[in-house]
């Protein structure tokens, strides 16, 4: 008997990092899972509620409740867009007390893909192979809003051929923060490069996390400094094989 | 005021500087973490609950708080002056000064005192203010703020003391930091036995005692308080708590939170001038209870949190924006994420401001907040309020515009599968238009995806 | 209007409410938490020994009154000190030695002895084990220049005196104001880090503390 799942890619999965929107679907499938792609979707409102324009936040979010006002279970690939829809739906529509209702009705059926591989199909071994040394970087959503730290490790800890590395800054932030890293570049890369600097020194080929755009922040700093090095989401690590 | 660029940029560029900001914040991040972590505290999280409940109530109640102050502070020979702004404090030190013919005052450390620009309403009309705390010292020697809300001279090396002191004081080169220390000892202990007026700040206001709380590590707070004839004491009517017991809390907190101690050298507890049978201490003691804007944040019921800050410093050890860009590229005397929420509030808010957004909303601040004032979330309602200014103004803001179309793609489905699709043709111009042109240039940039998931999941499936 | 009534009226704007209302509910605690650990108090001078040492000062312990000054002798030698009105010095024996000056009553006198002398000894009020702390209210026995203005500090301590931590001295003493003008609580030497986070010891306050912890009173 599969169980059914909906995914929701987020807007920067979907137009950029596709392939982490692949490698969620591979493995949710190797395990059983039937997965529904609802494709009205777009985005979960966080870069323009972040940037202080909560109308166009609620705009976004009301399409959001509405696409997937019928899914049990709504699987994020990413700790900022878990977060926003989780914790700050209910911020945005504080006043709304309608919509209000349909956010808490909501907000136990989002799942982060960790999360939900560890507390709803409860497993921790996916079948992954990855051969390599790798680094994990603690999203700052993930890690102080949804309280995600211990369960990417346990996965990674059940992948063959892979070894962690910790940084000693593993939660510090890398810098993204939407569009502060339009408006404060200068300071958004320096903390890109304290967080590449403390990478280099764990001997990792591989950074990982569960968001993409900490990602692309990382990588966009990497690939400037000619580094080989590599980042890679939690997904696309659990795909291979 | 748009955000200093060049300086911020300087202040990231500077190895020297990085290197002396991120070993101090370093240490104090650990020394902290020693002391909050579970085994060793296992009632951390209880406190900063109990911090927050108690801040809440009192400041929400602040009034009737002030006024059980002001009758106990009086029942206990002393003098309350309320002080509506920082020129009023300032006029009434000058004022009583005068009368006793003083023309120096030893100081110990306050950040409320370089609010109101103390020092210099005193040396304008030639009444010397001299920093006491080692670190103010220094700066005042150096004419430079704060540099940090505990640490003020974070930012300065043994070579720059030696070169202040030599160019300030005609002292012999030195860079042994424990014999700059012994000088500055030796040159202010003078100041402590001569002054006849003492002035400090405070950590808390005591409302059943008529108290002040004093926390410091040097002494030079014990000693402008009790050397000097005459004690003043300046205060934000913010710092309130109802009970001497609820120090408990809050003692349990300030010292873990800012530098790892669980108490620091000293703590004073006074209320007043000295007692039938004391042998020392002063014969005046005057509380000056600032305002200076405080009411205005208090009328914000969302915002008004930020006033349960007792100015530990750890938001800004652990803050990545501060230990990039350090404590003097913020406009105003408070820096890192509490000088981010509190100087709009005080300043007001413009089309120009910007530090609500000079931040990556990393949420590290609000973890080690004792009081857990929101920072986060009063950032995002400040960079609201920026946005209905500029709207209100009708600026015609380009990044008003662009939220705004995104929001009406994102609501129709349609539109945004074809623009996506037309997009990755026009992601590689995007960054050399405007803003898009600095991010690019810290990084190389993400190749647009071959085909958008929904293109994969569509091609794969068919329709849905 | 007057800058208080200004202020207060300003507040009241702000919270909406009228003059003279008292606190819209109780306390948020009706009795503050206060945490006071169970342990056996007969740990707390060891204990007391440990953090007090762990913070830079020196801890003797001796069986009795009579054991003091032969344990301060050292110290004293070739030194000046200033000693405090606390009868428990003059059961010690400290205010008789001929190096220690002892018995002001005068403030000019008292800030002159001590800005002169090398130490000051003085007895304490309570001392807090779980932090090494020494309590001191100010009175006539107690003054507070002793333990500041020399460069060091000898506190001689009864047993009896300590408690076990911030905690416990706040439910035994909820408001030192009805008492006295000031409660220091000292916790190890002056000391400064705002130099490149360098710790240097002896600022402006004592750099040498010593607790003479006293079993037998």
């Amino acid at each position: 008997m599969s169980k059914s799942v909906s995914l929701f890619v987020t807007c920067i999965v979907d137009q950029v990092f596709p392939q982490v929107g692949i490698a969620i679907t591979e493995v949710l499938e190797r395990l059983g899972y039937q997965v529904h792609f609802p494709k009205a979707q777009t985005c979960c409102g966080q870069p323009a509620f972040n940037s202080g324009y909560p109308d166009e936040a609620r705009t976004i979010a009301r399409h959001f409740l509405e696409v997937f006002r019928d899914s049990e279970y709504i699987i994020v690939p990413s700790g900022s867009c878990s977060a926003m829809i989780s914790h700050h739906f209910a911020d945005i529509f504080e006043h709304d007390p309608k919509v209000l209702a349909e956010v808490h009705a909501l907000e136990p059926r989002v799942w982060e893909f960790s999360r939900f591989l560890l507390e709803v199909a409860k497993v921790e071994d996916v079948g992954a192979r990855f051969n390599g040394v790798v680094t994990y970087h603690d999203s700052c959503h993930a890690l102080r809003e949804l309280r995600i730290k211990a369960g990417p490790r346990k996965l990674l800890a059940k992948v063959q051929g892979l070894t962690l590395a910790e940084m000693d800054v593993a939660e510090e932030c890398c810098g993204f923060g939407g569009t502060f890293s339009v408006k404060f570049p200068e300071v958004s890369g320096a903390m890109a490069r304290t967080k590449i600097d403390s990478i280099q020194k764990t001997g990792a080929s591989t950074v990982i996390s569960i968001d993409s755009s900490c990602l692309m922040q990382l990588q966009g700093v990497i690939d400037r400094a000619g580094l080989p090095i590599r980042t890679l989401h939690l997904a696309e690590v659990l795909a291979s094989k | 005021m748009n955000a200093p660029e060049t300086e911020i940029q300087q202040a990231v560029d500077d190895p020297r500087l990085q290197l002396a900001i991120y070993t101090a914040t370093r240490r104090l991040i650990d020394h902290r973490a020693g002391v909050v972590n579970a085994e060793v505290l296992p009632y951390y999280q209880d406190l900063r609950n109990e911090a927050n409940a108690i801040k809440k109530h009192t400041i929400e109640n602040l009034d009737y708080y002030l006024e059980q102050l002001e009758s106990n502070v009086i029942a206990h020979g002393g003098n309350v002056v309320f002080c509506r702004t920082g020129a009023e404090a300032a006029d009434f030190v000058l004022d009583l000064a005068k009368k006793r013919g003083v023309h120096m005052l030893v100081k110990s450390k306050s950040m409320t005192s370089e609010e109101i620009h103390f020092n210099e309403r005193l040396e304008a009309h030639q009444l010397e203010a001299v920093e006491t705390d080692l670190g103010e010292y220094i700066l005042q020697l150096a004419h430079q703020r704060p540099y940090h809300i505990v640490a003020p001279a974070l930012h300065l090396t043994r070579y720059d003391v030696a070169d202040v002191f030599t160019k300030e004081l005609g002292a012999e080169n030195e860079v042994v930091i424990e014999k700059q220390t012994k000088f500055a000892r030796g040159v202010l202990r003078q100041k402590f036995l001569e002054a006849e007026i003492g002035v400090s700040g405070a950590n808390f206001l005591i409302a059943d005692s008529g108290a002040i709380v004093v926390v410091e590590n040097e002494g030079n707070a014990r000693l402008s308080t009790s050397a000097p004839k005459v004690h003043i004491a300046i205060a934000g009517i913010e710092k309130l708590i109802p009970r001497a017991q609820d120090l408990a809390v809050f003692l349990n907190l300030l010292g873990r939170s800012a530098t790892g101690q669980p108490l620091t050298s000293y703590t004073s507890f006074l209320s007043g001038p000295r007692r039938a049978g004391e042998i020392d201490g002063p014969d005046e003691f005057y509380l000056l209870l600032l305002d200076n804007g405080r009411t205005k944040l208090l009328a914000d019921p969302e915002k008004r949190q930020s006033l349960y800050c007792i100015r530990c410093g750890a938001c800004l050890n652990h803050c990545p924006v501060y230990r990039k860009i350090g404590g003097h590229n913020y406009p105003w005397v408070y820096s890192g994420p509490i000088g981010a929420i509190i100087t709009p509030q005080f300043h007001g808010i413009t089309e120009d401001t910007w530090l609500p957004f000079a931040s990556s909303l990393c949420g590290a601040c609000a973890e080690v907040c004792p009081v857990k004032i929101e920072i986060p979330k009063l950032l995002i309602k400040l960079r609201e309020e920026v946005t209905e200014v500029k709207r209100r103004q009708q600026s015609g803001d380009v990044e008003r515009f662009a939220f705004r179309l995104f929001a009406w793609i994102a609501t129709h489905p349609k539109i945004y599968l074809m623009l996506a699709s037309l997009g990755s043709l026009f992601f590689p111009l995007v960054p050399r238009i405007g803003p898009l042109k600095k991010w690019a240039s810290q990084r190389a940039l993400p190749e647009p995806a071959h085909q958008s998931f929904h293109q994969w999941w569509a091609s794969r499936r068919g329709s849905e | 209007m007057t800058a208080r009534e200004h202020i207060l009226g300003d507040i009241r704007r702000a919270l909406r409410r009228a003059a003279g209302h008292p606190p819209l509910e109780t306390a948020p605690l009706s009795t503050p938490a206060l945490r006071i650990p169970l342990t056996d108090r007969n740990l707390y001078a060891e204990l007391f020994g440990q953090k007090f040492e762990n913070l830079g000062g020196k801890f003797i312990r001796v069986r009795d009154t009579a054991a003091v000054v032969p344990a301060v002798a050292d110290l004293l030698v070739q030194k000046s000190a200033v000693a405090s009105n606390a009868p428990f010095l003059r059961k010690c024996g400290i205010t008789g030695l001929p190096q220690v000056h002892a018995a002001f009553t005068d403030r000019e006198e008292l800030k002159a002895a001590c800005a002169a002398a090398d130490i000051g000894i003085t007895s304490v009020d309570y001392a807090l084990a779980a932090t090494g702390t020494f309590v001191m209210l100010s009175s006539h026995n107690e003054a507070r220049l002793i333990s500041l203005l020399p460069p060091a500090h000898i506190a001689i301590i009864p047993r009896s005196r300590i408690l076990a931590n911030l905690d416990e001295l706040l439910s035994i003493v909820p408001r030192p104001a009805d008492q006295t003008s000031s409660m220091v609580l000292i916790t190890g030497p002056s000391r400064t880090a705002d130099i490149e986070q360098i710790l240097v010891r002896g600022v402006h306050g004592p750099g040498e503390v010593y607790a003479i912890l006293v079993d037998q009173e």
